[in-house]
């Protein structure tokens, strides 16, 4: 079991050599292929969660040589830490779901969106198991090529623009970063380093003017995968026009290439000029959670409000990641699995519709609630999750981020970011309001039928891991907790001058949360874990945690 | 003890040369004594030629042996770009016959001709004196010339053929100029016997005969390699030339004139390296940045093409501008993939192409890739490739070329290089946008794929795919041609 991160990486290359085989008619077959490649891909990634040990090193790894010529050295090194252990198993997950959701929504030409699906997949995993630099790289540019045939072939109607536009700003974004890569790598050269190994360059010593450059490079390209302020102008084009299941990978697994490229590369490799740019990209990061919250409250179109939505989530998660301390940046990791679920459940929700009436226009519908209580139920759930009702994941993501970031040098910002949550409430439950409640005036909604059996089976598990995330997120915490510890110790030994929150202050702030009760396995001391354990014995209680953080949801 | 008698001239280092030459001979009295018709044995027998011309050169790999007074040599590096040329030939050879014949300008001298052209090029690479160099290149130059207006029928390719001639004559006339001022700051055309002399200067940047000479033959190659500001001639010959010899235009001559250069600055004019290097960070930048802006404007898929070649010689001329083993081996490993990918794409573009050259527009691919998916697979690897898009060989070239340049510090030119490389994508994936993004307007009953075409498609996709997922080997043969060298 050696290899069963190769394994689940490559088996949707299988499948899709078996795609090739099936006559490109059979619709029905190519999609149950397909979606038996996904779950069968997932199953197999469960046996990574089972076997992964809470630890802080890489496990699964796998390292033999692939490139050798002249002063580069290219691996095929694999590992996942706790930091991209969910975010493999986030998109395994996801998979099966997207693919379920195009049995009905795409009718033509079935067998090359599979296969798009199928390799977008790979590509994916790959770039979320990369140790090599050079392989992350090969895997991010990868990704590219099946999205962009997505949203260009199978987009709405103005799909070709917004398919170059997402390839070329990501492009660009990523050929400057393959540059500093070199010039990274030709550093390590002269310290004696041999390949593109991530962890070597970990210990890698650059100076503070070096780091700056490399920084803004790295932090170039990411910027525009999150997207943030000001480079998301492709997202909204993007999820407008691509396909639903391409908006939800998209949405669920894409974006997350960006904030886990920071977690993962820009921050550990180059701490200094990180604390250094921590205001700017924080300024950004508020930015975008009260800019995209504005606007998508004026959008007419339900898609591109959820796109917006989402530069505002992921501004959320980049505020978490640059707190630099164990709260935020496990806040952050949980919130973009949490997005993923979230976000990809409202694009599938608004895929249903969209399948029922071709239309997404906000105006065109109404009172839908009566006509559709079980899709009124689910998008009710799946609302409350995104705007981060306690009880339901996005509580728990959220509240780790605000709190992080207000124990750090960012407190002014948090306390401006927090305005975010509020107007995220506002423009979800408003568009809740207008779509479901009100008359049932358009007689085109009058005959609308309900979810069916295959849509309700598509939501279940999204369903079930909403509440799971919310009300008992200590597994997924403890899993990351090393992995984010030891990246805090890295960031925080590196920085000379940042203003970071002494260990002990968080860990004497914990305890006053809420001790948990029956669960001796838990370190002490252990600010991760010890906080959103208190679900357990209180359900959707916000009380202990309501001390330290605003509570906007109190509120409501 | 007899005295062993060691013959003066050893032909050994010519031996694919000859053979080719004898071979191309061979075909033009074939040709004259077979009555009219199909001329499509002449193809098969040049591919086979120069298959086996392969096997001879590659049987040459790890040599070393100097002849003809030291005029020619054969080395590792002679011999990869050797392959590079003999690659772009056959594959060339392949998708001529069914274009010829659709064109109605089947004439048997055609295969003499892109062999005779392919033994100026093997000079070329094999030349370590000026004179030589300068024989390959007029003997690869005047078949081309031939090549270009092939078509008689046509007027643009009459415009091709003369224009190419015309300006190709003036170019030559700089290079000449050029090697004459060299041989008169030094006394002598050997290249080796240069790099001492030029060396025993005390200091030679200030002799301005020799700098003069060294600016006047870099000008001629400019033109070989259409670098710009001396590209204005490629457009209008690409588009007119027959598709097949276009295909080779971009590859052949391309790499022989980046392997005559090299050869000259490395070997003969390392000692100028400092100032030969900075007019070669400009011509780089010039060059990428006037290919891949014109290219975003053209409607034609061959000057798509043709600018998009100019860019390519740019990024070649980044690793140049380097200087540095990574960067020179990244030239001659792009060299060969872009045979393979360039050559792969003018392919489709004949196979798509009706008589007479209509539908050579980027749009007339509308559907394509609904209605032939094979093919238009097939296309859109070619074009990644060309867009240096992983998983393929043009990356890794592009990798190289512009490691290169950051190994030697010219970050800002690696930057406005992969800057470039975005702006291309553009017009590489406008090809993919129409062939599938927009509703078909034909349903492509006319393309036919014959089993030369589709041998030219295999190896070609076979080339720019495989050097992608494992370049190591055929990097490690380049990094070997030139260290030796």
């Amino acid at each position: 079991m050696s290899n069963v991160l190769s394994l689940t990486t490559f088996l949707p290359i299988l499948g899709v050599l078996l795609l090739l085989f099936l006559p490109k008619d059979s619709k029905g077959v190519l999609r149950n292929v397909t979606l038996a490649v996904t779950v069968v891909t997932f199953l197999v990634s469960l046996l990574i969660l089972t076997g992964f040990q809470t630890n802080a090193e890489f496990q699964f790894v796998e390292n033999v040589p692939w490139i050798a010529a002249g002063p580069f050295i290219m691996r095929y090194n694999i590992g996942i830490d706790g930091i991209s252990l969910w975010l493999v198993i986030l998109t395994t997950f996801i998979m099966p779901i997207a693919v379920l959701s195009t049995f009905t929504a795409v009718e033509e030409k079935v067998k090359e969106y599979m296969i798009c699906l199928l390799l977008l997949e790979t590509g994916m995993l790959g770039a979320f198991i990369s140790l090599d630099l050079f392989l992350f790289y090969i895997f991010w540019e990868v990704m590219l090529i099946p999205m962009y045939f997505m949203i260009g072939i199978w987009g709405g109607k103005n799909k070709i623009y917004a398919a170059v536009k997402f390839f070329i700003y990501t492009m660009v974004g990523s050929l400057l970063m393959l540059v500093a890569l070199v010039f990274l790598y030709f550093k390590g050269m002269q310290a004696g380093m041999q390949d593109f190994s991530l962890l070597n360059f970990f210990a890698l010593k650059l100076d503070l003017g070096t780091q700056i450059w490399l920084f803004l490079a790295f932090a170039f390209a990411f910027a525009i995968k999150v997207p943030m302020f000001p480079l998301h102008t492709w997202l909204p084009d993007a999820h407008t026009e691509a396909p639903t299941a391409g908006s939800v990978i998209l949405a669920a697994v894409l974006l997350k290439m960006g904030t886990y490229g920071y977690v993962r590369f820009a921050i550990p490799l180059f701490p200094e000029a990180a604390h250094q740019f921590a205001p700017l990209i924080a300024t950004l990061a508020v930015i975008g959670i009260l800019y995209a919250a504005l606007v998508a409250m004026v959008q007419e179109d339900v898609k591109k409000l959820v796109a917006y939505s989402s530069v505002a989530h992921l501004g959320f998660v980049m505020l978490g990641v640059f707190a630099f301390n164990v709260e935020g940046i496990s806040g952050g990791m949980l919130q973009m699995i949490n997005h993923g679920i979230s976000t990809g459940a409202l694009f599938l929700i608004v895929g249903f519709i969209y399948e029922r009436r071709h239309t997404r226009l906000i105006t065109d519908f109404g009172g839908l609630s009566k006509q559709m209580p079980i899709f009124a139920t689910i998008f009710m759930i799946v609302t409350f999750s995104s705007v981060g009702l306690p009880g339901t994941n996005g509580f728990v993501g959220e509240f780790l981020i605000l709190l992080g970031a207000f124990e750090s040098q960012l407190r002014w910002w948090t306390i401006i970011a927090t305005s975010g949550v509020i107007l995220s409430a506002v423009y979800m439950l408003w568009v809740f309001q207008r779509v479901m409640f009100g008359e049932l005036d358009n007689p085109k909604n009058q005959k609308l039928l309900d979810l069916n059996a295959r849509e309700i089976a598509i939501m279940v598990p999204l369903l079930v891991m909403i509440f799971f995330m919310g009300l008992y997120p200590k597994p997924f915490i403890d899993k990351m907790d090393p992995a984010i510890k030891k990246l805090v110790a890295q960031v925080r030994v590196a920085s000379v001058n940042a203003q970071v929150i002494p260990a002990a202050a968080v860990q004497m702030q914990m305890p006053a949360a809420g001790q948990p009760t029956g669960m001796p396995q838990m370190p002490e001391g252990h600010p991760g874990g010890a906080m959103p354990a208190g679900h357990t014995a209180v359900e959707a209680a916000p009380a202990p945690h309501a001390a330290p953080a605003v509570n906007p949801h109190g509120a409501k | 003890m007899d005295m062993i008698l060691v013959p003066v001239v050893n032909m050994t280092p010519i031996l694919p040369e000859i053979f080719l030459s004898v071979l191309a001979m061979a075909l033009l009295l074939i040709n004259v004594f077979s009555p009219g018709g199909n001329k499509s044995y002449l193809a098969y027998f040049s591919f086979f030629g120069i298959v086996a011309a392969a096997v001879l050169v590659g049987a040459g790999w790890g040599g070393h042996i100097e002849s003809f007074g030291g005029s020619v040599v054969l080395d590792n590096f002679a011999t990869f770009f050797k392959i590079t040329f003999l690659v772009a030939a056959g594959l060339t050879v392949l998708i001529s016959d069914k274009y010829m014949e659709r064109e109605e300008c089947n004439h048997g001298e055609l295969y003499p001709l892109i062999l005779f052209s392919v033994v100026g090029m093997m000079l070329m690479a094999s030349g370590t004196d000026l004179m030589t160099i300068f024989l390959g290149l007029e003997v690869m130059s005047v078949a081309l010339y031939v090549l270009a207006g092939f078509n008689r029928a046509n007027k643009k390719s009459n415009e091709a053929g003369l224009k190419y001639f015309l300006l190709g004559a003036f170019s030559t006339g700089f290079m000449l100029y050029g090697m004459a001022l060299i041989y008169g700051a030094t006394g002598t055309t050997r290249l080796y016997k240069i790099a001492v002399i030029v060396g025993q200067m005390t200091l030679p940047s200030a002799n301005i005969m020799l700098v003069a000479g060294m600016l006047l033959m870099m000008t001629g190659f400019a033109f070989k390699i259409a670098a710009a500001p001396f590209h204005m001639w490629t457009p209008d010959v690409y588009e007119g030339a027959p598709t097949p010899m276009t295909a080779f235009m971009s590859a052949g001559p391309k790499a022989a004139g980046f392997a005559a250069l090299l050869r000259l600055f490395l070997v003969a004019l390392p000692t100028l390296q400092v100032e030969w290097s900075q007019v070669l960070w400009v011509l780089a930048v010039l060059t990428m940045t006037v290919g891949n802006i014109t290219a975003l404007r053209q409607d034609n898929i061959k000057r798509v093409l043709a600018y998009s070649s100019i860019a390519h010689a740019g990024y070649a001329l980044v690793g140049f501008a380097a200087g540095n083993g990574t960067g020179t081996a990244g030239i001659l490993f792009y060299m060969l993939s872009y045979a393979f990918m360039n050559i792969g794409a003018f392919a489709i573009i004949i196979l798509v192409a009706k008589k007479g050259e209509t539908n050579g527009n980027v749009s007339d691919f509308a559907g394509f890739g609904f209605k032939r998916p094979l093919l238009a697979v097939v296309m859109t690897i070619f074009l990644f490739s060309l867009a240096g898009m992983p998983p393929t060989a043009g990356f890794i070239g592009k990798f190289y070329l512009f490691s290169g340049a950051i190994q030697k510090g010219y970050i800002w030119l690696a930057i406005i290089g992969v800057l470039n490389s975005a702006a291309s994508v553009y017009y590489y994936l406008r090809i993919t946008v129409y062939m599938y993004m927009k509703e078909p307007t034909e349903d492509f009953d006319w393309v036919q794929v014959t089993p030369s075409i589709a041998l030219a498609l295999v190896i070609a996709v076979a080339g720019s795919l495989i050097p992608g997922i494992v370049p190591s080997y055929i990097l490690q043969y380049a990094q070997m041609a030139v260290k030796l060298m």
